[in-house]
């Protein structure tokens, strides 16, 4: 983009130097492939914050009209006191002209104030989020790599031995078992290892820590962090783990292909090298722009998954939400889902751009 | 391979012979499908749930009927898979139970293909700030974590008519398929039989619907079966973790009132709890192997044995 006007600047007087350079800096900057992605990011949670409080407040029926209805009828409030309280559970001034409580809204969640449980009364949603989200993002987490580096260690190897009998029958395994519903995994684990053959003691691994255990850098607590998130894992790493497979496989496979990679071994580059930083490197990078759909979608299923498992993250005390009807709660924790997705998605496309270039390039013009 | 997916000589073709060149390619892509043994099972898989939520509950008489004396019975020659907590024979409620998930399922994958159909299209053919919005859009809605978004939906809209969560369950999984089918288009819009239509001033609604769309028959086919799988996991999940009332035959109520009534306390109700489970996973996973199957066979540089 300045490489266009750059003869303008070698041949331009001083004023006409100025005048590109703060046009052209505005330019780059809107430009920018970082810039970008953060500006998309921004935007997002932006879409998000603006359609749960619509939701919650335009909706047929809307919880605030229903709750303070239900105040009145049940403790024998009356309206004007319930519509009091319900200001200091939805953060936001009942009788305020809708747009004034939109603006409040926005400043209450800059600072931080997601309002109240409806249900634990007085608990603020900020703490129960603070509660159960590391649990989440913990376990989520640690699947997503063990998934990824798996995965791509076997497609890897499936398209270095393709069309044996290792590469048919891992092929056949990963399709079948990537298409198998995870929260019905979960279910098969908790009914056939757990309650047919006590093979997993699934009741002592509800919860997120075994009680009498608190959170410390020490070897106990690491374990048992383990200990209870292993059922969840293991459902993550074996529901993704076969999409990584395939995909790795097909990329791998396409890449051994090139030229580049024929150049390569007639340069006499030994097989170590050239797998990984020739092939394996090319074929992995697509694969990163898909590991920020399945964030979306690991999270996404973690609201199923730690029901089944008893598993205290935030997608179990979703649930909860839900069923117990804590608008607030579930306003405030889709909020925090959305944005843990999509910052990660946003370090998936950081790193994207930071590993091929020509992204970058392609995002800037 | 015996298929006549994108014939250079299209823009020749009348109306009738695209009926025949479908013909003939639908007959090539069974027979490529029966060559691959995934493809085929999956093939199998998904016309045998089809059959059965279709002819399925004309096998059972009318309503079910409690019976106190057989509950959690094993399977025997009267009930073939058992009995629920109430003594309800499991058979004839997985014969029920899939009509409705099917509905749903069609439903959802109809109004979300539709949607990025016409909105990846759109992007492709418009281009510009129109394609720039879209692009921006599906982007964004895509990072919205979906599941989440259901059940928070479920919380405050209760889905008591099945097909209006099917309708907002295509509403929520247009954007991946829309991503898709901009990128076909665009790329179709580059061969040469589509130049050549351009060339001959044919239209822009001629080259879409005559050029453009029968060449992508399959890759809508392929968004449709996905569209079908995700929208048979989202309202199973609804129904099992009792988000959306509990009326009606769905395999996905059948699986939480296995749960919630006896399968984590009595190990008797383990074929309860493994009828609807099986039901569901196998119809899945036939969509997943025959979408697999057929993007291999419209997609060669999948196929693995080009190097």
């Amino acid at each position: 983009m300045s490489a266009a006007t750059s003869p303008l600047v070698a041949s331009g007087t001083s004023r006409g130097l100025r005048g590109k350079s703060v046009r052209s800096r505005i330019g780059d900057i809107a430009g920018n492939y970082w810039v970008g992605r953060i500006v998309k990011a921004i935007l997002t949670i932006y879409l998000v914050v603006t359609l749960t409080f619509f939701l919650v407040r335009l909706m047929p029926g809307n919880p605030v009209e229903s709750f303070i209805l239900n105040l009145v009828q049940t403790q024998g409030l009356t309206y004007p006191q319930a519509q009091a309280q319900a200001a200091s559970l939805f953060s936001f001034d009942v009788n305020a002209p809708l747009w004034q409580q939109y603006v409040d809204y926005l400043g209450n969640l800059i600072h931080g104030n997601l309002g109240v449980s409806i249900v634990s009364t007085g608990t603020p949603v900020s703490v129960m989020i603070l509660q159960y989200l590391p649990w989440t993002l913990f376990s989520v987490g640690l699947a997503l790599l063990i998934s990824f580096v798996l995965g791509i260690t076997l497609g890897i190897l499936m398209a270095y031995r393709r069309d044996t009998l290792p590469d048919h029958v891992l092929s056949t395994i990963a399709a079948f078992i990537s298409g198998v519903p995870n929260y019905l995994l979960a279910i098969l684990i908790v009914v056939f290892l757990g309650i047919r053959l006590h093979l997993v003691p699934f009741t002592a691994m509800r919860g997120s820590l075994s009680p009498g255990v608190s959170p410390n850098l020490s070897l106990q607590f690491i374990g048992d962090a383990l200990f209870h998130a292993s059922l969840p894992i293991t459902v993550y790493v074996l529901t993704t783990v076969g999409g990584w497979m395939l995909l790795m496989k097909s990329n791998t496979t396409s890449t051994l292909g090139e030229d580049y990679v024929l150049v390569a071994r007639a340069r006499g580059l030994r097989d170590g090298r050239i797998t990984a930083a020739y092939v394996g490197r090319n074929a992995m990078l697509p694969l990163i722009s898909a590991l920020a759909i399945s964030v979306g979608f690991i999270v996404g299923g973690s609201t199923v998954i730690e029901q089944i498992f008893v598993y205290q993250g935030i997608g179990w005390i979703l649930g909860s939400a839900i069923v117990s009807l804590d608008y607030t709660v579930m306003q405030g924790i889709f909020l925090i889902l959305t944005i843990s997705v999509v910052v990660s998605n946003l370090l998936a496309d950081l790193l994207y751009g930071k590993l091929d270039p020509r992204v970058r390039i392609a995002g800037s013009q | 391979m015996a298929i006549g997916t994108t014939a250079p000589d299209a823009v020749l073709t009348t109306d009738s012979n695209v009926l025949v060149r479908s013909a003939q390619s639908v007959g090539g892509l069974l027979r490529s499908l029966a060559r691959r043994p995934s493809g085929l099972a999956g093939l199998i898989l998904v016309t045998f749930f089809v059959l059965l939520s279709a002819v399925g509950p004309l096998f059972v008489p009318g309503n079910l009927q409690p019976d106190v004396t057989a509950i959690y019975a094993a399977p025997s020659a009267a009930h073939p898979l058992g009995t629920d907590s109430q003594g309800r024979d499991v058979l004839d409620q997985v014969l029920l139970g899939g009509r409705t998930l099917l509905i749903i399922a069609v439903i959802a994958a109809g109004m979300s293909t539709l949607i990025a159909v016409t909105l990846g299209a759109s992007a492709a053919f418009l281009g510009g700030v129109v394609d720039a919005i879209i692009v921006a859009v599906t982007d964004m809605w895509l990072t919205i974590p979906q599941f989440p978004l259901l059940a928070v939906l479920a919380g405050f809209i209760h889905f008591t008519n099945p097909s209006f969560m099917a309708v907002i369950i295509g509403v929520l999984t247009w954007p991946s398929l829309t991503r898709a089918v901009r990128a076909q288009v665009l790329s179709l819009r580059q061969r040469d039989y589509v130049e050549a239509a351009r060339a001959l001033d044919l239209g822009t609604r001629r080259i879409i619907f005559s050029e453009i769309l029968p060449n992508m028959m399959a890759y809508i086919a392929i968004n449709f079966s996905l569209g079908m799988v995700a929208a048979i996991y989202f309202q199973t999940a609804l129904y099992f973790l009792g988000f959306a009332p509990l009326a009606g035959n769905n395999w996905g109520i059948m699986i939480n009132l296995a749960w919630v009534q006896g399968a984590i306390f009595f190990q008797q109700s383990i074929w309860y709890i493994l009828a609807p489970v099986t039901a569901i996973a196998l119809f899945s996973i036939g969509l997943v192997t025959l979408t697999r199957a057929l993007e291999e066979i419209f997609n060669p540089r999948l196929r693995g044995n080009l190097s």
